[in-house]
């Protein structure tokens, strides 16, 4: 019954999807208030219904109904209760169920925090999310229907995939989703303001908190996927460049631009048509990535199944949205006006450049993650592009973006003065520079000129942080009434562009300083990293509620004192019978030690990997110091005025970017 | 209309384009390297008949499929309905490889859904399996009378995988002689 039900829920959700795109924009266009006022209960409602059949699929999975084939095909009796539970996005039909339940949510979300908008604006906003409610819905409901039943009912489930069987499983999905869906509201904001030809800043204003929070949630989704394959693939790399991340990372490059745009359009008036440019690519750029994920035309770690039905579907549904759209912008954007008057040296120009940078990044990796697809379509063979690629063609192209970052907001609005600047930031430059090199220099290694670059870039990035906050802050009289009188945002800012360097030096240290080790331990037996020895003390076997294990047992020695013991298992399990290696991670702030078991060799000796990670957590504390940031400007009292006045005032020290 | 407005617009259909065709290749479809080769040689006990062994040599003489299956597989559950209106069809003989099954749960597989196998081979710690390149179950070997592989199918045999590949191949290679 559950299932059906569940089944019944999702047709009635896509009938709201129906009401709640058709008249609201039919009623904005002919000016028909009644059929606008569709839009909010429609909207509601469809959020119920999505809920009721995404809380019916949770039940058939935790009751273990085996009767429903994705069940049967990604759960089992043995599979504990919290796997069992996040096996619902285990695999496509039900990731796509999450997708449009999490798109339910949003539409939700907007139908609660909107009294600001006009009747109209509203309108617009819910239809365009019903219509991309309706283009999944029907994907779901026609090529990938999770509640199908399986005559008869196998009595035992084909288990969950055990690489997904982790804790990161219960959160990366759900958070990339929220972020990824998330920027469908900016979207609709934009569309909304085209169709109704009102691209101003007040239509800035309102997209910016919501493009911030998709934003928070695509950098935590993507801040835990990394650390998710890090621990867990157990190769000791933190990004691969696969397709699928690539998908997740391209929208969050343009998400990044677009945020900053917002802030140019809302305070400035300027950058209107690049502004809603970048709000339709990020969201096409999360279709393409769901089209890239699921169509299965890329091989990828992360691609399980593919069908060419369910491809065709999401490239027209690609076709119909973002062609749609261009169309659109085409149409529309030569007659919005730019009214803003900049110099070639302003702020204004700066966040351009970046954010044309931002966009080239993205197009980049978007090049080089649909090359394979393109030589093979060209019949000229089977290629795949990996990290040699994306190093070389990212790393130029993002170094100038974080200089500028560490430019931008320290030059004014409109009209900015070179010669003062250099002055000012002189000292900061070379300082920066000199202590780059000097730390790698006396620390590390004499000709690595990568690193020393990587380190001078992110001191000077946390420099000009800094200081952008402590001139602002000097504008008071004393120290404290100075901090007390920055709004969030530029508290935001600072954090953030701190957690970008924070990021890099993560990125540049643990790359060219990493150590690892591929040895033949038998028990008793050590193994010498840097100053770090690896202890072999055995391996035990160990039973675990649906896997048998080998655990072997470490002591990580320096000097004559036990740091660590770290107890790496290989797992095998026993329903899909699988080898998973599960690593063995002592976390620091400064290094990471790791062991992975490799095979067992003879009279009790394994082959066992060592690592050893200097400052790797930066990669992910940066991560989160980013959305920190953005989480500080969301709380910018400007939005949460929005609901009682529609023109918040422009704060004294209003935020620069972010 | 300022034509620099439509160069998102002409850029995302070259990509759409591109996208179209990569949906009709399968980047998956990497060419066995046993294509063509004579089936790996092996000798196993059957399922229903431990004493009794089935090998490569079986194979020869005919034109046979070598389907690859476990009872813990959901989509050999999926796949085995059609198998069973093939071996009734007796288009061409069904040979199986149990693959890393435990017998006793095979054979009441065997006996809850049918049994569209001449014989199967059990091959339970998948030595045979990985010496045929078998890397996900089900799959299926088409084998020539010369005991030749000619084709795999990867994933299960649908009624548009029969009718569009699999029958055609299979009249073709009937229509061979031993030993051409």
């Amino acid at each position: 019954m559950t299932a059906e039900l569940g089944h019944i829920a999702l047709i009635m959700a896509f009938l709201m999807a129906l009401l709640q795109a058709g008249f609201p924009l039919a009623g904005a266009h002919q000016g028909v208030p009644v059929w606008m006022a569709v839009a909010k209960p429609a909207a509601r409602a469809q959020f119920f219904f999505l809920l009721t059949a995404f809380v019916c699929l949770e039940f058939s999975f935790i009751q273990n109904d085996f009767s429903v084939t994705y069940v049967a095909t990604n759960s089992n009796s043995s599979l504990p209760l919290y796997y069992r539970f996040a096996a619902v996005w285990g695999a496509h039909e039900g990731s796509m169920l999450l997708w449009a339940t999490i798109l339910g949510l949003w539409t939700c979300a907007v139908t609660l925090f909107s009294r600001s908008l006009s009747e109209e604006m509203l309108a617009r906003v819910l239809g365009v999310m019903g219509l991309v409610s309706i283009g999944i819905q029907l994907f779901i409901l026609l090529t990938s229907n999770p509640f199908e039943r399986i005559v008869p009912a196998p009595p035992e489930g084909n288990d969950l995939n055990p690489l997904l069987q982790d804790f990161g499983m219960t959160i990366h999905p759900p958070m990339l989703y929220m972020g990824y869906v998330g920027l469908s509201v900016a979207f609709s904001f934009a569309i909304a303001a085209l169709l109704g030809g009102s691209l101003d800043s007040a239509w800035a204003r309102w997209s910016r908190p919501w493009t911030l929070v998709a934003w928070i949630f695509l950098t935590f989704g993507i801040v835990v996927g990394s650390w998710w394959a890090y621990y867990e693939l157990g190769w000791g790399g933190w990004w691969f460049w696969d397709p699928v991340e690539n998908a997740s990372f391209m929208p969050w490059l343009v998400a990044t631009a677009l945020i900053h745009s917002l802030a140019v359009t809302e305070k400035r008036g300027a950058f209107k048509t690049w502004t809603v440019l970048l709000a339709i690519f990020a969201f096409s750029l999360s279709l393409l990535g769901t089209f890239l994920v699921r169509s299965g035309v890329l091989t990828s770690v992360h691609a399980f199944a593919s069908d060419p039905a369910r491809g065709l579907f999401i490239l027209i549904f690609l076709v119909v949205v973002v062609g749609g759209s261009l169309t659109l912008y085409a149409l529309r954007a030569p007659t919005v006006k730019d009214n803003a008057h900049y110099t070639l040296f302003s702020k204004e120009n700066l966040l351009l450049v970046n954010n044309i940078l931002l966009v080239v990044a993205a197009a980049s990796v978007l090049l080089g993650t649909l090359y394979p697809l393109l030589l093979d379509a060209l019949g000229l063979g089977k290629i795949s592009v990996g990290p040699p690629y994306f190093t070389a063609v990212f790393a130029p192209v993002m170094a100038p973006i974080f200089l500028l970052a560490g430019l931008a907001p320290m030059v004014p609005w409109r009209q900015g003065d070179i010669k003062a600047l250099v002055k000012r930031l002189a000292y900061l430059f070379e300082g920066s520079l000199v202590l780059g090199i000097v730390l790698v220099v006396v620390w590390l290694d004499r000709t690595d000129f990568a690193t020393m670059a990587g380190l001078s870039m992110a001191l000077w990035l946390a420099g000009t942080a800094g200081l952008t906050l402590y001139s602002r802050v000097k504008l008071r009289a004393g120290f404290l009434d100075g901090l007390r009188a920055q709004s969030p945002s530029v508290y935001g800012m600072t954090l953030a562009h701190t957690g970008a360097a924070v990021f890099l030096v993560g990125v540049v240290v643990s790359n060219h300083y990493s150590q690892e080790k591929t040895v033949k331990l038998a028990p008793g037996e050590s193994v010498e990293l840097g100053s770090f020895a690896f202890r072999f003390q055995g391996v035990k076997d160990v039973t675990g509620p649906n896997y048998r294990a080998k655990e072997g047992s470490f002591q990580v020695v320096k000097g004559d004192r036990v740091i660590a013991e770290l107890h790496p298992q290989k797992r095998s399990y026993t329903v899909q019978r699988n080898t998973m290696t599960e690593a063995a991670i002592s976390p620091g702030l400064l290094r990471d030690l790791y062991v992975a078991l490799g095979e067992p060799l003879d009279k009790g000796a394994w082959s066992v990997r060592v690592y050893y990670k200097p400052f790797m957590r930066w990669v992910w504390l940066g991560g989160l110091f980013m959305m920190a940031g953005g989480a500080l400007s969301v709380s910018d009292r400007r939005y949460r005025l929005l609901g009682k006045r529609a023109a918040a005032p422009e704060g004294a020290g209003a935020a620069v970017a972010g | 209309m300022r034509m620099r407005f439509l160069i998102p617009l002409g850029v995302f259909v070259i990509m759409v384009i591109f996208l179209g065709i990569g949906l009709k290749l399968d980047p998956r479809e990497v060419p066995s390297p046993f294509i063509g080769k004579p089936a790996p040689v092996f000798s196993l006990p059957q399922v229903a008949e431990p004493s009794q062994t089935f090998g490569s040599v079986d194979l020869k003489g005919q034109v046979s499929l070598f389907n690859v299956w476990a009872s813990w597989c959901v989509s050999c559950r999926q796949e085995h309905p059609f198998l069973m209106q093939l071996s009734k069809a007796k288009v061409i003989p069904i040979y199986g490889l149990n693959y890393k099954d435990e017998r006793e749960a095979a054979l009441g597989w065997l006996q809850q859904f049918g049994n569209p196998y001449r014989t199967s081979a059990f091959d339970a710690d998948g030595r045979v399996g990985i010496n045929w390149g078998v890397y996900g179950v089900p799959e299926t070997f088409v084998v020539d009378k010369n005991g030749v592989i000619r084709y795999k199918q990867t994933g299960p045999i649908t009624e548009q995988v029969w009718t569009e590949t699999l029958f055609p191949l299979i009249q073709k290679l009937q229509a061979e002689e031993v030993g051409a």
